[in-house]
């Protein structure tokens, strides 16, 4: 599917067309708007961060890419196609899977029964343990899963690194396109952080899309190509990961602008490149 | 992704195959970390036997008793067997007990009372129990009230609704010689090794089939050694039951003769089996367990819910309502009590002595046979102790107890140890 595009250079990737873009979505729970005229560009084999302090709108933004909730106004765009994603079940056939901050694992089943809930291989109406246990290895495998000792563990036996891995490699499974990552590091220890950000590098990697909401601005920087900042429900930039420092980001995120006396001069955001950058002066109170 | 193939496999440590050394470890590491399956069932199965057959060393230790014990247990280890499935989503039903004893009822009715043929009447029997099954079910998964709160609800209502059916004359007798057969005949000496012969072989060419096919795939599988060993031990403890159950047991062989094995084994077998199979075998079974697990997963995995509860309340009071037949059977008819007294909370201690746990996510339909035997086993053995029915409830009731701390206590350790 997506693997002619790992092959490719990075730089190709950047300017490829985006395989999902939004351009001015808006969304409001009655009077509060939540989102205001938020573009955003996801790309093939790339990481796209998705940062912002709480209440930015980040949540409302993948709950609407990933169809439990609907964009109010705004252009949705999925592979150049104008989309209208009503639910989970349209969004998952789509390719978009969503894996959620609190694991959705059942500790009782092993880590075969786990990525294959609710989507178990059948033969003759018998489960094909054979079939989805070799799958399985073949998923982890192609994800360079090498922490996790065998396949038939419960689930409940695994680190919260392991179980990450396991949520993040179902979401692969399927044949996915977009994988949307919520805080994935959020509960894990150092050695584990890294291991689930390798893994998402691999995702980005092997082809597909990944977009990935974090409060920590080194994992964001180790493992994002683009940040797409938001704040106060706007989109204030989306530039280049390699373009932008830790305190840049910051700084974006608590005020939505850079400053430029306190911003490095070497710092290139043209804010007139992108039309949803002009709110950035407006959204800083 | 798709690039990679089963060949390349790094870091899955699953060898292929396993010295029988590793396998007996690998389990007493699984029983070390909590995850102890029907071993403490089992291991009290054999000391409550030794115990009883060395106070009782005239009547306990016979072929008769044994025959016997079989059939005393059947109906609490149907109940149990359906209660494993309410128990595996971490509910409950209170009202197994006297669903057998209102199905049984039902049938005595159709059969008895309006002369209906046995089969038609097990029918209507079996429906009722889906019937109550199903109100159940809506009213726990749709409605959402406490299946504590409903069941036991429907534990008095059922009540009333038995003793309505039954009426004036205090019980409902059956007649039908075939529906008689299941708990007073048995089978032929020919047919109990045709049925040994059967499970043996059955057992045998499934698993060795299943090894056979994971090696095919490069899989971990069991090694011949480990299987072989299995399949041995059946082999001898079956042949032995067989046969124990195919000698004379007739207190005076010359007004009766009673041989063979009980006419309710094979009807144990299938339903084990069965649900067996659907609990293991099946994307529903499978289901099951996730829901017990972790419903909030399983509903985001896509399943639904409410309908996988839904139809484990119905498989539970329709297996409810096949106890009722073997009690109704074996009782010569359905009274007010039918399936009340204990019944119920020897079923739930069936299932839980056997290792399902009380917790949900655990447990398997062959607990509810071991269990189903201890608790048996209690009965049995204090009757002929001559002890007064005090006694007995006091014993089954702290067999109960130390099996829900085994549960408790091997929970607790598996977490620890981060077995489930």
């Amino acid at each position: 599917m997506s693997a002619t595009f790992s092959a490719q250079d990075p730089r190709a990737l950047a300017e490829a067309p985006p395989m999902l873009s939004l351009r001015g979505v808006t969304k409001s729970f009655g009077a509060v708007e939540v989102l205001r005229d938020v573009d955003l560009d996801v790309r093939y084999g790339r990481v796209t961060a998705l940062v912002g302090d709480n209440g930015a709108g980040k949540s409302t933004v993948i709950k609407a890419i990933a169809g439990i909730y609907t964009f109010d106004g705004g252009d949705y765009r999925f592979e150049g196609e104008p989309v209208n994603v009503t639910n989970p079940k349209q969004a998952n056939a789509m390719g978009i899977e969503v894996v959620y901050q609190d694991l959705a694992l059942c500790d009782n089943l092993d880590i075969v029964d786990n990525l294959f809930l609710g989507r178990e291989i059948t033969s003759n109406g018998l489960l094909d343990d054979e079939t989805m246990e070799k799958r399985a290895r073949e998923t982890l495998a192609s994800l360079s899963v090498r922490t996790v000792s065998s396949v038939r563990q419960k689930v409940a036996s695994l680190s919260g690194g392991q179980r990450q891995t396991v949520a993040i490699a179902r979401s692969v499974l399927w044949n996915s396109k977009l994988v949307i990552l919520d805080e994935p590091t959020a509960a894990l220890g150092v050695a584990q952080t890294e291991q689930v950000l390798k893994l998402v590098r691999q995702l980005a990697d092997n082809g597909l899309a990944v977009i990935l909401i974090s409060h920590n601005m080194n994992d964001v920087l180790a493992v994002a190509d683009d940040i797409a900042v938001l704040y106060l429900g706007r989109l204030a930039t989306q530039i280049d990961a390699k373009s932008v420092s830790h305190a840049e980001i910051v700084q974006l995120i608590t005020s939505g602008r850079l400053d430029v006396d306190s911003a490095r001069a070497t710092t290139t955001i043209s804010t007139g490149e992108r039309s949803g950058s002009e709110s950035t002066d407006q959204g800083a109170i | 992704m798709s690039t990679v193939t089963g060949r390349d496999l790094p870091g899955l440590a699953d060898a292929p195959d396993k010295r029988a050394t590793t396998a007996l470890s690998d389990y007493l590491a699984k029983v070390r970390g909590g995850d102890v399956g029907a071993l403490p069932a089992v291991l009290g199965l054999i000391v409550l036997a030794l115990v009883f057959t060395g106070l009782r060393s005239d009547t306990f230790p016979t072929t008769f008793n044994f025959a016997n014990l079989i059939n005393q247990g059947a109906g609490v280890i149907v109940i149990a067997m359906g209660l494993v499935f309410v128990l595996l989503l971490g509910e409950i039903d209170l009202s197994a007990g006297f669903t057998a004893g209102t199905a049984g009822a039902v049938l005595g009715v159709a059969v008895t009372n309006h002369g209906m043929p046995w089969w038609i009447g097990v029918i209507v029997c079996l429906a009722s129990g889906a019937l109550i099954g199903l109100v159940i079910g809506l009213l726990v998964a749709r409605l959402g009230i406490p299946s504590f709160v409903v069941t036991l609800a429907l534990f008095l209502a059922l009540q009333g609704v038995l003793l309505q059916i039954i009426g004036e004359g205090g019980q409902i007798s059956i007649s039908n010689p075939t529906l008689l057969a299941v708990m007073n005949s048995n089978l032929a000496l020919w047919q109990g090794w045709v049925l040994y012969v059967l499970v043996v072989v059955g057992f045998g060419a499934v698993s060795y089939r299943r090894m056979a096919k994971r090696r095919a795939k490069g899989l971990h599988a069991e090694r011949f050694s480990v299987w072989g060993f299995k399949f041995c031990t059946l082999v001898v403890l079956l042949g032995i039951v067989t046969f124990l159950l195919s000698r004379e047991r007739s207190v005076n062989v010359e007004a009766t003769s009673i041989m063979g094995v009980p006419m309710v084994v094979p009807v144990l077998i299938l339903l084990l089996v069965g649900l067996t199979i659907l609990l293991n075998r099946t994307a529903f079974g499978r289901h099951v367990y996730a829901v017990g697990g972790n419903a909030e997963a399983a509903r985001r995995a896509g399943i639904n819910v409410a309908n996988i509860r839904l139809i484990c309340f119905i498989i539970c009071s329709t297996m409810a309502a096949v106890a009722g037949i073997l009690i109704g059977s074996r009782d010569n008819g359905v009274t007010p009590n039918t399936g009340g007294n204990q019944t119920l909370l020897y079923a739930v201690g069936a299932a839980v002595i056997g290792g399902t746990s009380l917790f949900g996510g655990k447990g398997r339909p062959v607990d509810a046979i071991v269990g189903g035997l201890v608790v048996a086993i209690i009965a049995n053995g204090m009757a002929l102790l001559n002890q007064p029915a005090g006694v007995v409830y006091v014993v089954t009731g702290l067999v109960l107890l130390v099996a829900a701390s085994v549960d408790a206590l091997s929970r607790r350790r598996a977490a620890a140890t981060g077995r489930f």
